[in-house]
């Protein structure tokens, strides 16, 4: 009895402004949608390194401009769908008497959780430093892999 | 100088040319980072140049002008798609000028991890000699 109430209400007062907010709800989410999902974004707040993330069928790779870092210097962890990327970039020590004109390369330790659009197969992460820049080669797990499905006639 | 704790590295965009000399090739330039330091004997410059092969890495000496010109390759394979991008990939580009106490013909250049290592020694007459002063008669 009580549902019946319930829809025995005029439509448009209860549903309306629900309604009107969901539709702007809706609206934001597609507007934000349009920065967010442009390849090409800012920084997040400060967090080093920047990364470029790529993927094809098989794999997601994770690439940083890492110069000076050596790879043993380097912690890579991988669970479930998230890399952890630490380390910390030493500066070789310089004649002490030596007086600087320029001083903008630095030094320190960094830290940074990326998180990939699906899961992991967290035993197969390979990982390269080549020239400064490391990538790391993350294999998608099998559930995470687009699957042909072949159509059969009847 | 020396810094004992360790500080936490802060994400920076890589700094982009505003007025490139006249570049012939497309893309994006940026300024490396470096580090210049001078000791009585030599100069020292670092640079960070990440992704850039000795090969692909220019070190022009002209009229007492240094100029570093770097390609960076892309690492990115053919089948590969961009999921997010937060650093761009081109060129280096940087010029310097020296002074004329360098002794041209003894310049070094190493290129490791990214990192370029430009040692630039002074000639020897530029090097301070310790003069002894005698006190006059």
């Amino acid at each position: 009895m009580i549902l019946r109430r319930f829809s025995d209400w005029p439509s448009f007062d209860l549903r309306s402004p629900f309604d009107e907010l969901e539709r702007m709800r809706r609206e934001l989410d597609r507007l934000s949608g349009d920065f967010t999902g442009s390849v090409f974004r800012l920084p997040s707040a400060g967090v080093f390194p920047l990364v470029n993330v790529t993927e094809d069928p098989d794999n997601y790779y994770v690439r940083a401009e890492l110069p000076g870092v050596k790879t043993d210097e380097l912690g890579i962890s991988v669970t479930g769908d998230t890399l952890t990327l630490s380390g910390e970039r030493k500066l070789p020590e310089e004649n002490e008497k030596a007086s600087y004109h320029r001083r903008e390369r630095e030094a320190g330790s960094f830290s940074r959780v990326i998180s990939l659009p699906s899961r992991l197969n967290v035993d197969k992460v390979k990982a390269h430093a080549e020239d400064g820049v490391l990538t790391v080669v993350l294999p998608k797990a099998e559930s995470a892999k687009p699957r042909q499905i072949a159509v059969k006639s009847s | 100088m020396t810094e004992t704790e360790t500080k936490s590295l802060q994400a920076k965009t890589k700094k982009e040319v505003t007025t490139p000399a006249e570049q012939t090739k497309p893309g994006a330039v940026f300024y490396p980072a470096v580090d210049i330091l001078e000791t009585e004997r030599e100069l020292t410059l670092l640079a960070d140049l990440p992704g850039v092969k000795a090969k692909d890495l220019k070190i022009d000496l002209d009229d007492n002008v240094l100029t570093l010109t770097a390609d960076e390759t892309p690492l990115e394979g053919s089948g590969e798609k961009d999921i997010f991008r937060e650093y761009r990939t081109g060129r280096y580009y940087r010029q310097f000028s020296l002074s004329d106490t360098i002794d041209q013909s003894k310049i070094e250049a190493v290129l490791k991890e990214g990192v370029l290592r430009l040692t630039l020694p002074k000639v020897e007459a530029a090097t301070p000699r310790k003069i002894t002063v005698k006190a006059g008669q």
